[in-house]
């Protein structure tokens, strides 16, 4: 096997924020913005970027980043926002430059960080294929040829020749995405392209992304979709504020990054929240009967860790909790009074709360927190602490998968084939 | 840690296809990209032409009206109400032979300005040569061009003036005013990214382009050989006077003007070429 991608110690820059000037009198004030303009121009015919000069503050979107990626290979980047993950896909899609490092790539490239890149609302769907196709980078001739099989793809053959921009958003996404996955490129970069459209359109393109993957082509895939991302690639990489904190095998590189996702050893921040009484540092999540925080498999006893640190002692703590999809909806709020109250002594504290059971659709979730005590709020954490990964376990592989990509919840009935007089004597029918 | 993917170095015997990395100063042409992509820069230009007119009553109609309309309005003011000369031709042709090569220059070097800013979610989201863009936004005028070229025949017929082996020139002068819209338009669009006052002063530019050109009055007015030849650094000078020169078989004296003209042309387009290219690696940042 030969390389297909290098990445050598890449680094990307950008400027961000005003440097701030003291200006002492009003005559200095005057002064910078009469002269600004020829700043700004001489900075322009020098070459440089607008206000570049005027920029100190600066944000290392990538800190040497390495990497080398085998021809073949499907590859997930994984990491939070701001991580660096579109920043890294630009570089190696050409759109953009580092400011330090190299990419070497060997073979053609195909990205698409976008579906439907240049679509005109204009022009017909016809029209915009063949658009559509040559930004993209494929020829008029390789259009012409797979024509009828995008339009095939897309769906939207009655639209044909209607301008796009009476399409709905989810046939402008279906004919984008039709042509995006006639590429033939042999290193493809696809952003997170899954994020949007219905869950049918997610699951077509993710048929053909895996098509594409199965055909040997080198794919870098960024998702949120850890599930998809599991299910595609070979290799993961994961990335956390520009840098590579790991890379491998994909499932090792998801389950570190789910578990990190905790921050449940790192030190409690009590000086921060030092004016709170009480707060509520650190959520985790893992099936009961496994070792690995972050996961969770369909239908198993699971186990959520709750860290309470106390600056004072507290009686009667109400301990809340709500779950949250990745699309963003609330899936369940539970809150431990009035079945159970707490009463804590200064300092740190492990709240557990067990289920039996917990059926949620593979996917990842959060959990969101707020503590109480005698109806008063005592800490509201805005953002969501926990984070885990609902998997499926072996034993469901045999199940139809509809029935844990489609639905929220995943029902595991007992099931039993009862005779009619079994029944009829407990005058049920 | 996987074998398959391992911190560098990595030996490699093939070499690669493309090394991104940072560049500094000046930056080659590239030339060759862009006829790669040549197919793209058709279907650039395919896409402006077709979309210039949707939902417009009149459509193509508009590549004619303009400079109808400006010659109607110029033949009542200047060439009726101020008598100015016009070399010894009615005027409405006079003039009408300066508005249709203008009209290619003006149309052409305003949306090439704008080109860039209104692709900025192409710029930002795929790669390919950059030069596209504001060349395909002067390019597609040609349609525009040949509509109002095609009038320009009717009425030259219609007064009696019919084509001389003069007339083999004329594809060189109407490359000369693409060269020229070209040339200022990749100066100006790559400033555009960054400045967007360059949006405001555009219609001044062009307006004040107009009034020193030939179009509503005679170069003949000039005498003096050096103003004439400082005149010229108008490479628009060139091109009107060659129209008329060519179709109208006036009796400027025009290799002066021509070769200033054109040495003017190229050099906007060469250095045109250079900044952009240079400018060109910040627009995905900044756009």
């Amino acid at each position: 096997m030969s390389t297909a991608i290098e990445v050598v110690n890449l680094s990307k820059e950008y400027r961000i924020g005003a440097k701030q000037t003291q200006f002492n009198t009003l005559r200095d004030t005057v002064m910078d913005l009469a002269t600004a303009p020829f700043r700004r121009l001489s900075n322009l015919m020098h070459g440089e970027a607008y206000g570049a000069a005027e920029l100190s503050e600066s944000l290392w979107a990538l800190r040497d980043v390495s990497f080398t990626v085998q021809q073949g290979d499907v590859v997930g980047i994984i990491g939070r926002n701001g991580a660096g993950k579109s920043t890294l896909l630009k570089i190696l899609s050409q759109i953009t430059e580092p400011t330090q490092g190299q990419v070497r790539l060997y073979g053609r490239v195909g990205s698409l960080l976008e579906v439907g890149t240049g679509f005109h609302p204009e022009l017909t769907g016809r029209e915009n294929i063949y658009l559509n196709g040559a930004i993209l980078g494929m020829s008029r001739a390789d259009i012409r040829r797979k024509f009828d099989e995008i339009v095939d793809f897309s769906g939207v053959e009655k639209f044909l020749d209607t301008p796009v921009k009476h399409y709905s958003s989810g046939m402008g996404l279906r004919l984008g995405f039709a042509v995006a996955a006639h590429l033939e490129p042999d290193i493809l970069i696809v952003d997170e392209v899954l994020a949007v459209g219905d869950a049918e359109f997610q699951k077509k393109c993710l048929g053909k992304m895996s098509d594409v993957a199965g055909e040997g082509r080198t794919v870098l895939f960024v998702s949120h979709n850890l599930q998809a991302v599991r299910m595609l690639c070979k290799y993961g990489i994961w990335l956390e504020g520009g840098k590579v904190v790991q890379q491998g095998e994909v499932s090792t590189v998801v389950n570190q990054y789910l578990g990190a996702s905790q921050h449940f050893d790192s030190p409690s921040p009590v000086q921060t929240t030092s004016q709170k009484q009480i707060s509520l540092t650190a959520v985790r999540v893992k099936s009961t009967n496994a070792p690995e925080w972050g996961l969770v498999q369909v239908g198993e006893p699971i186990l959520v860790e709750f860290k309470v640190v106390c600056q004072k002692p507290i009686t009667n703590l109400n301990l809340g909790f709500g779950l949250r999809s990745e699309s963003g909806d609330t899936l369940a709020i539970c809150y431990s009074a009035p079945y159970q109250t707490f009463d804590l002594e200064v300092g740190a504290h492990i709240i557990q709360a067990q289920f039996s059971q917990f059926n949620a659709t593979p996917g990842v979730y959060t959990i969101g927190t707020r503590l109480e005590a005698n109806g008063i709020e005592l800490d509201w954490p805005r953002v969501d602490l926990g984070q885990f990964e609902v998997i499926t376990n072996e034993v469901l592989y045999g199940i139809r998968q509809e029935s844990l990509i489609n639905g929220k919840f995943f029902l595991l009935p007992e099931w039993k084939q009862m005779t009619y007089q079994e029944v009829s004597h407990e005058a049920i029918l | 840690m996987n074998p398959s993917i391992t911190p560098l170095p990595t030996t490699n015997q093939q070499s690669p296809t493309l090394v991104l990395k940072a560049s500094r100063g000046w930056a080659a042409l590239q030339l060759g990209e862009i006829w790669r992509y040549r197919e793209l820069l058709g279907f650039l230009i395919w896409r402006d032409i077709k979309v210039r007119y949707k939902q417009t009553v009149l459509g193509v109609l508009w590549a004619i009206l303009q400079p109808v309309m400006t010659m109607v309005i110029f033949s009542a003011f200047f060439g009726g109400l101020a008598k100015v000369p016009s070399d010894g031709v009615p005027y409405y042709l006079f003039s009408y032979c300066g508005l249709v090569p203008w009209a290619l220059f003006s149309g052409g070097l305003s949306r090439s300005v704008g080109s860039l800013v209104s692709n900025a979610n192409l710029i930002k989201k795929i790669y390919f040569p950059r030069l596209l863009i504001p060349i395909s936004a002067v390019v597609g005028g040609i349609i525009d061009f040949v509509l109002a070229f095609l009038v320009l025949i009717v009425l030259l017929a219609l007064a009696g003036f019919f084509p001389t082996l003069r007339i083999l020139w004329l594809p060189y002068f109407i490359l000369l005013a693409m060269v020229t819209a070209m040339g200022v338009g990749l100066w100006l669009s790559a400033m555009n990214v960054q400045f967007r006052d360059v949006n405001y002063i555009i219609p001044f530019i062009v307006q004040s382009w107009l009034y020193i050109t030939p179009i509503a009055y005679p170069s003949s007015l000039i005498q003096n050989d050096v103003v004439r030849a400082l005149y010229s650094l108008n490479p628009m000078v060139g091109v009107v006077e060659g129209f008329r020169w060519a179709l109208l078989s006036t009796q400027t004296d025009l290799a002066l003007s021509v070769l200033v003209s054109s040495g003017v042309a190229f050099f906007l387009l060469i250095t045109g070429l250079f900044y952009f290219r240079r400018m060109e690696r910040t627009f995905a940042d900044v756009i």
